[in-house]
């Protein structure tokens, strides 16, 4: 297992593209999160209901294609380019292989993604008790001190490292780089905006199950009670998503010839 | 030997090495992939099937008195003679014409009164604070009859648009300005000479200005003249107020053959009606002439919060975006599997001129996204009009033009969206970095933009790509009504063809960096 692992970290640390991928998720994140927060401007008077921490965590609506992408190139490529033949003669034990990719896709978005979300963070607590929504105007600043605030912040990494783990398990099974990253992206943004036509309680059912709109639910950190799923419950659909693709990944990977 | 080696070469006609023959190569190098061709049927079906999604899920039902008592279906919308929803509602005071005739009248005072509670609670009288709203009418109606949506021609005062000659709903055409007051009374006309009718003012009643004439065709022999006031919904601090207003007429002169005494009446007026209106009309006799209180408008019915912003295309949205998707995944794949394969420098060499390649790419692929995006709106509109329509929704008629806008402009935004994706693979050479750049531009400011709200919606709409799906607004607005035409009540920040120049510069730009890098990269 070590040794798959060691050889699972170098093909992917010497890719250009994985290095260039972590930056861009970092960036895009800490990016979008800044452009929300600089358009951001709560008048007074005109009543509460903002979630200053889930504006401050915008930016992961983004990063999370990029984290996708990565993880979906992690075994893609090796299907576009014939190397999945070399590692899997070298490893003959395919779910290992499976497995020290997906310690490794985790390991570099649990890096990745505590940068971006502290990134975030530090711009959501410099700017929003500016745009009116500081604890002047009776928000909570923007902390991990503060206890909805530490949950949110990490469940965004967990958050991460699931959507990552997700579409290693969809690549793996599609075993195509184009095709993967658009069902992974697919699958990501399309419930929320079909979500956004329908109504009640056909909505409510939709944010429940899809792995977007159900593992954002651990961002919330003010008025809970309207959210359609309780943070924790949200991240653990999430997860469940992330555990039946690597599931079927595995049981195709040993089933089918590379 | 040197006649059989030349007889081995193929014979290579200039015409056939033309651009015709680029073209042809990369139709058939795109048509004999079979996963791209199941590709564009997906992108179809994707479409279609969310666009089912979406008309079958929207149910809206109307609510009356204080938003508790809901029912399904949607209150009767009057339908004007183009085909389009307008409101018809307003207080009448007429008698029948026969023939030619004039209708001369001052209009000596229009004042009014404002709920102070919103639209969509049942107004009271007693909660009012004095005001007009800004096409509050009072002046002179002339119309074959009073079913609501009927033709007619109309010279008016109104509270802050001057005098103005009004026919058919959206015609509209500006007499005087100045509003009416005690001091300055406003004088208005209304001549029929056959079928034409012709609008005229006066600040005096002496001496006369003609605003503008229509020709009515059709118009019976016999047809109703008199008086009539009306008071659209004022829209101040985020939501719509219903309205009452009340004018002052007198030296009513009518030249003609009239028939039978005033009768008044309250037209489209009554809980039943769609138009919210603000108390009951009434008429009475003054010492001069008569005062006629009314509320409702003669216009274009716009969104204005009570119907709902359904329209077929507007369920399109969605499919429309899922199905870019697919594209958006081809689009990449045409140029990015020549690299990942090698095909690029057998393509490269039997064509050296690469910008032709590139423009025969874009060209292939453009038509095939076209067709796809027409073929699917085609076959989703009449769809999501039928779901809408069953499920007791609100759908605003849709002209035969704004079919063609929907239908061409989802296409034209399927086109433009991948040859821009086609240059983003061309640039990368990488399917997943192409695709994932073409997904983050052109779908996800959409995405990002339905979970926001306020400005930078609006701003989305109006910067990135996501512009271009203002080809689906085809609610209808009108400069006669004022309404909030925001992001927020369903209008798009742009107009369609502005939507779509803004997604073409972003083609535009992608096309003319892949070219370049095209010519100075090796293969």
């Amino acid at each position: 297992m070590t040794d798959s692992l060691y050889a699972e970290w170098t093909k992917l640390r010497t890719l250009t593209s994985t290095a260039w991928l972590l930056l861009g998720a970092v960036v895009l994140t800490i990016g979008i999160t800044v452009a929300v927060l600089a358009a951001t401007h709560q008048s007074p008077g005109s009543g509460g209901g903002q979630d200053p921490t889930k504006i401050a965590l915008t930016g992961i609506d983004l990063g999370q294609a990029v984290i996708a992408v990565l993880a979906v190139l992690a075994i893609s490529e090796e299907y576009g380019t014939g190397m999945i033949r070399t590692t899997l003669a070298a490893m003959p034990r395919r779910l290992i292989t499976l497995g020290a990719k997906a310690v490794n896709v985790a390991a570099l978005t649990l890096a990745a993604g505590v940068l971006a979300v502290a990134g975030c963070l530090i711009a959501g607590r410099l700017t929003l008790p500016a745009d009116g929504l500081g604890p002047a105007h009776g928000y909570a600043l923007v902390s991990i001190a503060h206890s909805p605030t530490l949950r949110a912040a990490a469940g965004s990494v967990i958050y991460l490292i699931l959507i990552g783990l997700l579409a290693l398990g969809v690549a793996t099974a599609i075993r195509d780089t184009a095709v993967s990253v658009g069902a992974v992206l697919a699958l990501l943004y399309l419930p929320p905006l079909l979500a956004q036509a329908v109504s009640d309680p056909l909505r409510r059912h939709i944010e429940q199950v899809a792995p977007m709109t159900a593992g954002l639910a651990i961002q919330a950190t003010t008025n809970l009670r309207n959210q359609p799923i309780a943070p924790w419950a949200g991240l653990a659909v999430l997860a469940a998503w992330a555990i039946a693709s690597l599931l079927l990944a595995g049981l195709l990977l040993r089933r089918r010839d590379a | 030997m040197t006649a059989t080696s030349a007889s081995l070469r193929p014979p290579v006609s200039p015409k056939r090495a033309g651009f015709q023959s680029v073209l042809r190569a990369e139709w058939v190098k795109f048509r004999t992939v079979r996963g791209w061709i199941a590709g564009l049927g997906v992108a179809v079906l994707a479409c279609v099937l969310f666009s089912y999604l979406v008309a079958n899920g929207t149910h809206s039902g109307t609510c009356t008195g204080t938003g508790t008592n809901c029912k399904s279906g949607h209150p009767f919308v009057p339908t004007g003679p183009d085909g389009q929803a307008v409101a018809d509602s307003y207080q009448y005071l007429a008698r029948p014409l026969t023939g030619n005739g004039t209708i001369t009248v001052q209009v000596a005072s229009l004042s009014g009164l404002i709920s102070s509670s919103p639209v969509n609670v049942a107004p009271s009288l007693s909660s009012t604070r004095p005001g007009l709203a800004g096409w509050a009418k009072a002046g002179l109606l002339l119309t074959p009859g009073t079913r609501q949506g009927s033709p007619y021609a109309a010279v008016m005062a109104t509270a802050a648009h001057g005098i103005r000659f009004q026919y058919d709903y959206a015609s509209d055409r500006a007499g005087l300005p100045g509003a009416v007051s005690a001091t300055s009374p406003r004088w208005v006309r209304l001549t029929r000479r056959g079928d034409t009718i012709t609008g005229y003012d006066s600040t005096n009643g002496a001496s006369w200005h003609k605003i503008g004439a229509v020709r009515l065709p059709g118009l019976p022999a016999t047809v109703d003249v008199g008086l009539f006031v009306t008071s659209p919904v004022s829209f101040h601090d985020g939501t719509g107020h219903q309205t009452q207003a009340t004018g002052a007429f007198s030296h009513i002169a009518l030249a003609g053959k009239v028939s039978g005494p005033w009768h008044s009446r309250s037209i489209g007026m009554s809980q039943a009606d769609f138009y919210p209106t603000l108390g009951a009309g009434s008429m009475h006799r003054s010492a001069s002439g008569f005062v006629l209180t009314g509320s409702g408008d003669i216009a274009p019915a716009v969104v204005q919060g009570v119907l709902g912003t359904n329209t077929a295309a507007s369920t399109l949205l969605l499919g429309l975006t899922v199905g870019l998707i697919a594209l958006i995944v081809i689009a990449a794949m045409f140029i990015t599997s020549e690299y990942r394969r090698g095909l690029i420098r057998t393509t490269f060499t039997a064509i050296p001129r690469r910008g032709r390649v590139l423009a025969a790419k874009a060209i292939v692929i453009g038509a095939v996204a076209f067709a796809i995006g027409a073929i699917a709106a085609a076959a989703s509109i009449p769809l999501g009009e039928h779901l809408l329509t069953s499920n007791g929704d609100y759908v605003f008629p849709a002209s035969a033009a704004a079919v063609v806008q929907v239908v061409a402009g989802c296409g034209l935004v399927n086109a433009l969206t991948t040859i821009a994706v086609l240059a983003l693979g061309t640039m990368l050479r990488r399917s997943a970095g192409a695709i994932t750049a073409g997904i983050v531009v052109f779908v996800l400011p959409y995405v990002i933009g339905s979970s926001l709200s306020g400005s930078i919606e609006t701003w989305l709409f109006r910067l990135t790509p996501a512009a271009a799906f203002s080809v689906l607004g085809v609610l209808p607005r009108s400069a006669l009504v004022d309404y909030p035409y925001t992001f927020g009540n369903g209008y798009y920040p742009l107009p369609p063809w502005a939507g779509l120049l803004v997604l073409a510069a972003y083609t535009v730009a992608a096309l003319a960096a892949a070219r370049v890098l095209l010519a100075r990269r090796d293969a």
